[in-house]
């Protein structure tokens, strides 16, 4: 009974670490706007706290990096067990435009497991909003993997072996052939 | 004077009524020049992986898997949206869109893959030549872009291996 109770309150109070691990401060700002008046992140009971012991989500910005990935596990390590990760921005969510430097290790998933991804550059506070929704059961995610298969027949290829003489005229047969 | 300041303050606040936008329940409209999502329309598509060379991120990754059939594969999940494949797509078949809620839980449901249908040179049987020397040592008609580890690879790296190109770093956890 005390589980389904600690179950049923976790989704009212989430309170939120906010680690980043090498990005350009864009992600951040964004991040900060959703705790603004406007896009009140509070009515869903989401509330910034200073240190990862007191946190249930962790907001990853930013790729793993070389300097900064220990920390990041550490931060994670330390918070307590029913807990999520999201991964906010195109840099936590898959290393950024810079995935392949020396000093990124790659998308934050690569160091500690993300539950939640919200992609973009940096995102739309609406967008990180959504992806809180999405994580506690408002909202249904929109995204799905997409698949094109272009349909159109092969066309026949030209070989000199099929050309042959038809009473002065060369005549052009075994167009099937591929 | 500390009440009045607070009762003004209380004014000031009433006046204000509610700011706050009831955005998960009410769809938020965008700026007319936002740059979302990247839609592919795989009917207009040529294939000629211009928007491959021209990404930054090198996310969208081309494979042929034989003279006819190329796959290309757009991954979604470091895309900064800016727009570079949409400007140099010749058909236009790349729009950005303005969808911008794709928070998921899995970040392969951003991903697109088209599969499309490359026509051979009727006479030669081979692909038609880049117009200047660079670009004809950098793409020699083929690409073998590794879809299984994400990776972006010319054709002159074709043949180094299957291990992964970012990952050699040993990192020391505790």
């Amino acid at each position: 009974m005390f589980k389904n109770l600690c179950q049923k309150m976790f989704k009212r109070s989430l309170w939120v670490y906010h680690a980043n691990s090498g990005g350009c401060n864009g992600c951040d700002i964004e991040v900060l706007n959703v705790l603004t008046p406007y896009y009140d992140a509070e009515r869903f009971g989401i509330k910034l706290v200073g240190s990862p012991r007191h946190a249930d989500v962790m907001l990853c910005q930013g790729p793993a990096m070389r300097s900064t990935a220990l920390a990041l596990k550490r931060a994670f390590d330390a918070m307590p067990a029913p807990k999520l990760v999201f991964a906010i921005g195109s840099c936590a969510c898959g290393g950024g435009l810079w995935h392949d430097s020396y000093p990124v290790i790659g998308p934050v998933e690569k160091v500690i497991p993300v539950n939640y991804f919200v992609p973009g550059c940096p995102p739309r506070p609406e967008a990180i909003l959504y992806g809180v929704a999405v994580a506690l059961g408002v909202v249904d995610k929109k995204t799905a993997p997409v698949k094109f298969k272009q349909q159109e027949y092969p066309i026949p290829l030209y070989h000199p072996g099929d050309l042959r003489t038809q009473d002065e005229m060369i005549v052009y047969e075994k167009k099937e052939k591929l | 004077m500390s009440v009045l300041s607070k009762l003004k303050e209380a004014l000031i606040c009433l006046k204000a009524g509610r700011v706050t936008l009831p955005y998960p329940a009410q769809a938020q409209p965008v700026p007319p020049k936002f740059r979302g999502r990247p839609i592919f329309d795989a009917a207009k598509c040529i294939g000629c992986a211009g928007c491959a060379n021209n990404c930054p991120a090198r996310e969208i990754l081309v494979i042929d898997l034989c003279q006819e059939i190329r796959i290309l594969k757009y991954l979604g999940r470091r895309c900064a949206y800016c727009g570079r494949c949409a400007d140099v797509c010749p058909e236009k078949a790349i729009t950005m869109s303005h969808e911008f809620e794709n928070a998921t839980d899995n970040i392969t449901d951003i991903g697109q893959t088209l599969e499309l249908f490359m026509s051979t040179c009727q006479r030669c049987g081979r692909c038609f030549k880049e117009p200047s020397p660079l670009e004809q040592l950098k793409m020699k008609g083929y690409r073998f872009d590794d879809l299984k580890n994400d990776r972006w690879i010319f054709r002159s790296q074709a043949y180094l291996g299957d291990e992964p190109v970012v990952d050699d770093i040993k990192l020391e956890m505790d």
